[in-house]
C-alpha cells in the first residue's frame, strides 16, 4: 500500500490534556508509542477545555480520544468530556491515563471509558488501550 | 515470582547521558581535572561555606500544602514541631495560574496539588501562629510570584515583623515553565519584566528573600538527562542575570539572592557530582561572564534532595528505602536545603505521617551518621573528581552549542530546541525502561503479581471547594470595594507603564483584591501566552 494510502487509513488518536495541569511527559510519550505503531497521534497541548477537546476530535475525525490527567480529578474531567463529546456528536471511545486511583478506575469504567492507562504502564498496555478492536 | 528482563543483571555501566562508567578508577583518571579546592572558596566545588554542616546544617524543608489554608496551617505547625527547620509551600494550580478558587476553570483543581490561596486573608490563615521572624519560607510560585510575595510581606506587617527580617525563597523561574512545566500565564518578555520587577523590589524591601530558585528539577522530570537539565537551567539563569544587568541592577547585589533548585533522582554519584559541577560552573559564569566579585554572588546555593520521579506506585514501601538513599545522596552533595519526596507521592498528596518520615530520613542521616561531620567528604575520590569534571565539560559543551546555534537561550526556546530535546529524551528513557536496560525494582525487575499500587490515601473532597466559595463570598462582601477598584485601576496603569509593578500589587493585595482579579488586570495588559506549536 502506498504511504499516502496507509496514512489515510491509519487510526487517528487525539491525546488531550484537560484542566490546569502542565505535566505532559506521559501524554507525549503515548503519542510517540502510537506513532511508532503506525497511528496518527495528535497532541492537543496544555490546558484545553473539554469544549476545545471535543472540537478538535470532531475537526480531526479521530477514532479515539485519550485524556491525560496527572493532577487528580480524572472522574470529574472525564464526565465533563463525555458530555461534551456527546453534545458535539462525536461517538468515539475514550481512554483515560495518568494518576488514576483504583476507585477512580471503577468509576471511570462505569462512565463507559474504554480503558484506563495508569502511570507506569508499558508499551503493550498503551497499545492495547488504543488499538482497533472488533467493537471500535 | 517475577521474571527479570533479558538484560544481564548488573549495575549500570553507563551514565545517563552515555559516558562509560569504568569498573575501577585510579589516580590517572584525575590527571588534569580541576583541583577540588576548599569549601567556601572560589569556585566553591566543595560547598559555598567554609565549615559547611559543622557551621550550619542544611535546612530541612519538606514541600507541603494542600486543601484549605487552615489545613495547611495545621500541617506546617505539625512539621515544625517534628523538627522541620524551614517551610516550603505547595500551591494548587488555580493559585499558581492566578485563578480564584471559585473560578469556573478551577473546578476540579481547588486544593488538589497544593493549598488554595485567593487573597491575603488566605495567606494570613496559612501563617496564623507561625512567626515570620522565626522561620524562612520557600514558595513554589512562578507566574503569580509577585502577588504571593506581596501577600507574605503583608502578613509580616500584620505580625509586626520588619520586612528586612523576613526570609525565604520565591521560585520565580518562568523560563522553565515555557520549556518544561507549563504553568506560565503571560508571555516571555512580560514574564522577564515581572521577574526583574520582583528582584528589584525585594532587593530594596525584603533583602533576605532569595528572589529566584532557578530550577533543573522540572526540566529533568519532563524528561531531560542530567547534562541537558543542567545546561538548560544555567542558560535560563544566564538569561535572568543578563536581564537584571540590562536593567541596571548590580550583579554583586542581586547575585547574592539567586538560588537554585537541583533536586535529583537515584543516579547517586551522577547526582552528587552534578551538584559539585554546578557550583564550579556557576561560580565561573558569575565571575568571568558577568564580572561578579562578591563571593556571595559567585556561590551556587542549592535547594535539592530527591525528586518525585524515582517514586513508583508498585510495591510502595520500596519508596521508603529510596527516600533513605536520597537523604544520604543529598547530604553528600553539600546542599543548603533538602526535600525528600515522601513514599506515597505517586498516588496521593503526602500525609503528615509520610512527610514526617521523609523528615526523619534527613534527621537520621544528619544526626546518626557522620556524613555531615565534614565538608564534601567525597572530595579527592578518583571517581567523583573525574565524574565532576566530565559533567562540567559536557554541560558547558551543550551550553556552548545552544548559544552558538541560536545566539541565546530565548531564541532557542522560541524555536523549540530545549522542548524537543526533552521530549526526545523522555521517549528514550521510556524505551530503556521498556527494554529492561534501565531497571526499576518492582516495575521491570522483581515485579510481583497482584501488585495493586493505586491505593488512595488522601484526596480533597468537595467540602474544600464549598469552603473556598464561602470564604470568597464573604471576602467580597466585607472588603472596601472602592479601595479594591482604585488599586486595580492603579495596577492596570502600572503594568502598561515601565514602572515597577510591585507597589501596585502590594496595594491591591492589601486591599484584599483576589489573585484572580489581580492576574485578570495584568492579563488585560500583557495578554496570555499560548504555545505556538507542540513538541512531541
Amino acid at each position: 500500500m502506498s504511504e499516502v494510502a496507509s496514512a489515510a487509513l491509519a487510526r487517528r488518536v487525539l491525546v488531550a490534556k484537560v484542566g490546569l495541569d502542565g505535566h505532559d511527559r506521559g501524554a507525549k510519550v503515548v503519542c510517540r508509542i502510537l506513532r511508532d505503531a503506525g497511528m496518527v497521534a495528535i497532541y492537543s497541548g496544555l490546558r484545553r477545555t473539554v469544549e476545545e477537546i471535543a472540537d478538535i476530535a470532531l475537526q480531526e475525525g479521530v477514532d479515539v480520544v485519550g485524556l491525560s490527567v496527572m493532577s487528580g480529578g480524572s472522574v470529574g474531567h472525564t464526565g465533563d468530556l463525555l458530555a461534551e463529546l456527546g453534545a458535539h456528536g462525536v461517538a468515539v471511545p475514550v481512554v483515560v491515563g495518568g494518576v488514576v486511583t483504583e476507585r477512580e478506575t471503577a468509576e471511570l469504567t462505569k462512565l463507559g471509558v474504554r480503558a484506563v492507562v495508569p502511570v507506569g504502564a508499558g508499551e503493550a498496555e498503551v497499545l492495547a488501550a488504543f488499538e482497533e478492536t472488533d467493537e471500535h | 515470582m517475577s521474571e527479570s528482563k533479558s538484560q544481564a543483571m548488573g549495575p549500570p555501566e553507563w551514565t545517563e547521558w552515555g559516558l562509560a562508567i569504568k569498573p575501577v578508577y585510579g589516580p590517572e583518571d584525575i590527571d588534569g581535572t580541576p583541583p577540588p579546592g576548599r569549601p567556601g572558596e572560589y569556585p566553591f566545588t566543595r560547598g559555598p561555606h567554609a565549615d559547611m554542616y559543622r557551621g550550619r546544617l542544611w535546612t530541612m524543608r519538606q514541600y507541603a500544602g494542600f486543601g484549605t489554608p487552615e489545613e495547611t496551617n495545621e500541617r506546617f505547625k505539625a512539621l515544625l514541631a517534628s523538627g522541620q527547620t524551614g517551610l516550603s509551600v505547595a500551591f494548587d494550580l488555580p493559585t499558581q495560574l492566578g485563578m480564584d478558587s471559585d473560578d469556573r476553570q478551577a473546578r476540579n483543581e481547588v486544593g488538589v496539588v497544593g493549598v488554595a490561596v485567593s487573597s491575603l486573608r488566605d495567606m494570613e490563615r496559612i501563617f496564623d501562629g507561625i512567626p515570620l521572624s522565626d522561620i524562612t519560607t520557600s514558595f513554589t510560585i512562578n507566574a503569580t510570584a509577585p502577588v504571593i510575595m506581596a501577600m507574605y510581606a503583608a502578613v509580616a506587617k500584620r505580625q509586626n515583623v520588619p520586612l528586612s527580617r523576613i526570609g525565604g525563597t520565591l521560585q520565580n523561574d518562568l523560563l522553565k515553565e515555557f520549556i518544561a512545566r507549563g504553568t506560565y500565564v503571560f508571555g516571555v518578555d512580560d514574564s522577564l519584566r515581572l521577574t526583574a520587577d520582583l528582584v528589584e523590589w525585594c532587593g530594596a524591601t525584603t533583602p533576605r528573600m532569595n528572589t529566584t530558585s532557578i530550577s533543573s528539577i522540572h526540566i529533568q522530570q519532563a524528561g531531560a538527562n542530567i547534562v541537558q537539565e543542567m545546561a538548560f537551567t544555567f542558560l535560563n539563569a544566564i538569561t535572568y542575570v543578563q536581564t537584571l544587568v540590562d536593567r541596571g541592577l548590580d550583579v554583586n547585589d542581586f547575585g547574592a539572592r539567586l538560588s537554585f533548585n537541583l533536586a535529583g533522582r537515584l543516579h547517586f554519584f551522577q547526582e552528587i557530582c552534578k551538584i559539585r559541577a554546578a557550583r564550579r560552573i556557576w561560580a565561573g559564569i558569575m565571575r568571568d561572564r558577568f564580572g561578579a566579585t562578591n563571593p556571595r554572588a559567585q556561590m551556587c546555593r542549592v535547594y535539592g534532595g530527591l525528586s518525585g520521579s524515582p517514586m513508583v506506585p508498585q510495591q510502595p514501601h520500596n519508596n521508603i528505602l529510596r527516600m533513605a538513599v536520597g537523604a544520604v545522596m543529598a547530604a553528600l552533595s553539600g546542599l543548603q536545603a533538602v526535600h525528600i519526596t515522601p513514599w506515597d507521592e505517586p498516588f496521593a498528596i503526602p500525609t503528615e505521617d509520610s512527610t514526617t518520615l521523609a523528615l526523619r530520613a534527613q534527621q537520621i542521616v544528619a544526626f546518626e551518621t557522620d556524613i555531615a561531620s565534614t565538608a564534601d567528604p567525597l572530595a579527592g575520590s578518583y571517581f567523583v573528581e573525574r565524574l565532576t569534571a566530565d559533567i562540567q565539560r559536557d554541560v558547558l559543551a551543550l551550553m556552548a552549542e545552544v548559544e552558538s546555534r541560536y545566539g541565546s537561550m530565548l531564541e532557542a526556546i522560541k524555536q523549540g530546541f530545549p522542548q524537543q530535546c526533552i521530549a526526545d529524551e523522555a521517549y528514550r528513557q521510556f524505551k530503556r525502561v521498556e527494554s529492561g536496560e534501565e531497571k526499576i525494582v518492582g516495575v521491570n525487575v522483581f515485579a510481583e503479581d497482584g501488585d495493586s499500587p493505586m491505593a488512595v490515601l488522601h484526596t480533597p473532597g468537595a467540602e474544600v471547594l464549598a469552603a473556598r466559595e464561602a470564604v470568597l463570598t464573604d471576602l467580597r462582601r466585607s472588603r472596601d470595594q472602592d479601595r479594591v477598584d482604585r488599586a486595580l485601576a492603579g495596577l492596570r496603569d502600572t503594568c502598561a507603564s515601565e514602572r515597577n509593578v510591585l507597589p501596585a500589587i502590594v496595594e491591591a493585595v492589601e486591599s484584599y483584591a483576589t489573585i484572580g482579579e489581580i492576574t485578570g488586570v495584568m492579563a488585560e495588559v500583557f495578554g496570555r501566552y499560548q504555545e505556538a506549536r507542540q513538541y512531541v
